[in-house]
């Protein structure tokens, strides 16, 4: 029988406060973003959970002059909604760069994100009444 | 599915205030957390259901690795690892759209993904019964976050090889937790086994409330 040391979840738990400032950082020098992100590693706007919907604004479809990446994110979510981690896999850059570069788009009022809570703890952001039609929903499959 | 032109929406999605927000024209998002240690079949059991084929992104986090530098000295050293997330998404009646993520890297970094974790309905850890430590990182996270999760036993070849029970002993897994049998390749098996996860999520809320 393997022991599953009790103490390590305050351990983690310690860790995790430590560790997280690392993240942004590092998650930015994964793939050379800096000309993406306009040299910039965090936004204070930039936290939209991996979940969030991205819909592009009719009137970003006009704008020219805009990076590759702007461009690709907005063609992307021109028609469909689509999350921050779907962008992420589609355009090929880290999570952390997506949310840099949405949440600039989100300022020049060229796309709208849905599903953004300003909560930083982790809460049930569910009710129980999402919770009963995701239960129906995954029944009737 | 039917997008609705952009300007007959209601413009509250992202306000000022930066207040939580549902527009009536964008799908309500929820999310569900698939943990596990290395090659124990979360992304086999993402496909298994999702609607489209499981997506991979590129998350970087850090790790700290003690090393032998070539002078014989121990070095500290920071290195930045890129790891992939698999993710994938299933429409539900009612607008629902859920997605499932698979934590990525290994579990011991599960620390760094608070904000994957955040706001999820909560988490399956799949486990596989060669390989039991794998999971204890993921179990000791959810358990010490207070985030409702289950246990699902990922039986390769249909086969369950220990009792539920002798699974739940060796792991230390509290009795309101619950333990199942899964198969990370069946479409009903992984149904039943997010039926039970919300349904635990169901009853975590109404006894909180």
């Amino acid at each position: 029988m393997i022991e599953r040391p009790r103490a390590r979840s305050e351990q983690i738990a310690g860790l995790a406060k430590e560790e997280s400032q690392y993240l942004y950082e590092d998650e930015a020098h994964a793939v050379r973003p800096y000309a993406v992100t306009g040299g910039r590693v965090r936004s204070e706007t930039a936290n939209f959970p991996v979940e969030a919907l991205v819909e592009a604004l009719p009137r970003a479809r006009m704008r020219t002059g805009l990076t590759p990446e702007r461009r690709t994110i907005i063609e992307r979510c021109a028609n469909q909604y689509l999350s921050i981690a779907e962008l992420s896999a589609y355009v090929e850059l880290p999570v952390g760069v997506v949310r840099i570069v949405v949440a600039d788009l989100v300022e020049e009022n060229l796309v709208r994100v849905h599903g953004v809570s300003s909560s930083s703890d982790y809460s049930p952001a569910t009710t129980m009444s999402v919770l009963e039609s995701v239960l129906n929903g995954i029944s009737s499959l | 599915m039917a997008f609705p032109p952009s300007d007959s929406m209601p413009s509250n999605a992202l306000t000022s205030e930066g207040a939580p927000t549902t527009a009536a024209g964008a799908p309500t998002v929820v999310k569900i957390v698939v943990a596990g240690g290395f090659a124990v079949g979360k992304t086999t059991f993402i496909g298994s259901i999702s609607d489209i084929e499981p997506l991979s992104t590129e998350a970087a986090m850090t790790e700290h690795s003690i090393g032998v530098d070539d002078a014989g000295g121990q070095t500290d050293q920071k290195t930045t690892t890129t790891v992939a997330m698999d993710f994938g998404r299933i429409a539900l009646p009612g607008d629902l759209w859920l997605y499932l993520f698979g934590t990525p890297g290994q579990d011991r970094f599960l620390f760094m993904w608070d904000d994957l974790v955040q706001g999820a309905i909560g988490a399956v850890v799949l486990v596989d019964t060669e390989r039991l430590e794998q999971c204890f990182p993921a179990v000791d996270y959810f358990e010490s976050r207070d985030i409702p999760f289950i246990v699902g036993i990922n039986c390769f070849d249909g086969v369950a090889k220990h009792s539920i029970e002798a699974v739940r002993e060796a792991l230390s897994i509290p009795a309101h937790v619950p333990v199942i049998y899964t198969d990370a390749r069946s479409r009903d098996a992984v149904k039943q086994t997010l039926i039970t996860l919300v349904q635990l999520a169901m009853q975590r809320l109404a006894a909180a409330s």
